[in-house]
């Protein structure tokens, strides 16, 4: 018997309005797994795990979380279910302070000490949130308000943490920190994480198996040592 | 002198009333940045179910042996009704438009405003519904300056209301998950907020807060009428746009200059433009200022 996967999808298709984004995208992640999607601007990535969240509707095919199908779920139920999303360009809530936004990711929750506990665990793992806790979330750094999203997404205690973009406009050393803490919640937790990046370098060392999106479609799927050899994704996404 | 301190007291009655209502124009902007013209309907509707409700109480004479509990249960009746009655509208008239043009919705509102004024009319009929008046018939006198037991109790409770509605907006989850689904409505989705909850929740609360209003209205001029919401409502939303619509403190302080400039322009210019001054403002502020006086700090206390 094999191992359920955490995530699968299944031949999806999902779009906005007429204009059809992903066509027919399948892919699996298992439990523990670090997986990357990787592809050019516009490729589908985003809508690939917005499509996930339910944010944008599943017109064929479908998304399976833990082995039950979660199309028709509406998106706000999910993070209760442990299936959560950093999505691209962090979307701090700008007017509420570090500490509100840390809050609203335990929205669901109602195990107020708990929540305490994990609110000041947040601010272990990123000092400079501590710091900052009274300050409103639109005043932080590129860098600053991806520590926040991550940690907010945290908060929810997810299964299957989703990362948009991580490394999108923030400098080199901060993108570092930022990866050293993904490859750390994903082995200290156990979460299973599944990380779209253009940064394919980046996302293929962090990861173990990897996919290429192309036009709405997985062009290419491989370990993700395989993917950084091959001489197409170097020429294509490596720049070389 | 005394004339003005008489005066401030009825701006601070009147203005209370008005910033009543301009918070529902305000937290509604605020979450789906729609200007609900069918908000006044809600302050109509309060009185006239606050107007039932007292003059069942007083009927069967509990009135005159328990006066508060009276009032306090036809408050606590009437505000209900209106919140169910707001979250009705809302699901029937602007949800379905909640994806087309943010003019559908309007017009929506608009239709709907003359729909509700016109049940209303249909339902209790064309004739102003009186209020018992044995309620809070005394009053002290300063000299030439009187404050009636009606007007404490008007502005207590209405600063009740303000002050509660600060602490559940800026103090507490839900208050939070309100402010978060103003900002982004995606990305509260994303933490298990259910915006449509916190819509609901937001148009109950407004309608709620008018119609205490509603009722307080007509405790004070001691009747109302079907299209009474029309005049109040569009003063109220002069208020919120003065206050910076979308901002909670702006929609109070709104509230209270408008009926202070109201209350001192009939006082000392002419009672016959009493309602002109609001719209001056109301212009005013369009050009001169549309962002409203807390414009510059709309970041801080926005919904």
């Amino acid at each position: 018997m094999s191992i359920q996967p955490m995530l699968e999808l299944k031949n999806v298709h999902s779009g906005y309005g007429s204009i059809k984004a992903l066509k027919g995208i399948s892919l699996k992640v298992m439990p523990g797994e670090i997986v990357a999607i990787i592809g050019a601007n516009g490729a589908g990535k985003s809508t690939t795990l917005m499509t996930i969240c339910g944010i944008v509707k599943v017109e064929k095919g479908e998304v399976l979380y833990r082995g039950k199908v979660i199309n028709k779920v509406p998106p706000e139920k999910l993070p209760t279910m442990g299936l959560c999303q950093v999505p691209e360009g962090r979307r701090i809530f700008p007017r509420l302070t570090v500490m509100e936004n840390l809050r609203l990711g335990a929205f669901y929750r109602d195990d107020t000490n708990q929540i305490m506990k994990d609110i000041q665990h947040s601010y272990e793992m990123f000092p400079i949130l501590g710091e900052r806790k009274s300050q409103k979330g639109g005043t932080l750094s590129g860098g600053e308000q991806q520590m926040l999203a991550i940690a907010r997404a945290l908060m929810t205690k997810p299964k299957v943490l989703l990362l948009d973009e991580p490394s999108l406009g923030l400098a080199p050393i901060i993108v570092q920190q930022i990866f050293d803490i993904i490859a750390q919640i994903n082995k200290e937790k156990g979460t299973t994480i599944l990380l779209v990046e253009q940064n394919a370098n980046l996302a293929l060392q962090a990861a173990s198996r990897g996919y290429v999106v192309e036009t709405g479609e997985i062009t290419l799927e491989d370990e993700a040592p395989s993917l950084l050899a091959n001489p197409k994704i170097r020429e294509a996404y490596l720049g070389e | 002198m005394e004339y003005f301190i008489q005066q401030l007291i009825n701006g601070i009655t009147l203005g209370g009333m008005y910033a009543l209502i301009a918070l529902g124009y305000t937290m509604v902007y605020g979450v789906i940045q729609l200007i609900n013209f069918a908000h006044g309907e809600f302050f109509a509707a309060g009185g006239y179910v606050g107007a039932i409700a007292l003059g069942y109480f007083a009927g069967i004479g509990y009135m005159e042996t328990h006066p508060i509990i009276c009032l306090t249960a036809s408050f606590a009746m009437a505000m209900a009704y209106c919140a169910y009655l707001a979250v009705g509208v809302e699901k029937i008239a602007y949800k379905p438009l909640r994806k087309e043009s943010r003019l559908a919705a309007l017009l929506s509102a608009l239709g709907m405003s003359i729909f509700l004024s016109n049940g209303l009319m249909l339902t209790q009929g064309v004739y102003d519904a009186v209020y018992p008046s044995e309620l809070f018939q005394g009053r002290f006198d300063f000299g030439m300056v009187t404050i009636s037991y009606l007007q404490i109790m008007i502005v207590s409770l209405t600063a009740f209301l303000l002050v509660g509605l600060n602490l559940l907006v800026f103090k507490t989850k839900v208050g939070m998950a309100m402010r978060a689904t103003a900002q982004d409505k995606t990305m509260s989705a994303l933490v298990a907020i259910g915006s449509n909850r916190i819509i609901s929740l937001t148009f109950a609360i407004g309608a709620g807060l008018a119609c205490a209003a509603g009722i307080m209205y007509g405790l004070y001029y001691g009747s109302v009428r079907y299209d009474m919401g029309f005049v109040p409502g569009i003063k109220a939303f002069a208020a919120a746009v003065l206050g910076g619509i979308g901002n909670i403190t702006g929609a109070m302080l709104g509230g209270l200059i408008i009926g202070m400039v109201e209350i001192f322009g009939a006082g000392y210019l002419s009672s016959e433009y009493k309602d002109v001054f609001a719209f001056i403002i109301l212009i005013a502020v369009l050009y001169f200022k549309p962002n409203g006086i807390m414009g510059e700090n709309i970041d801080d206390t926005r919904v």
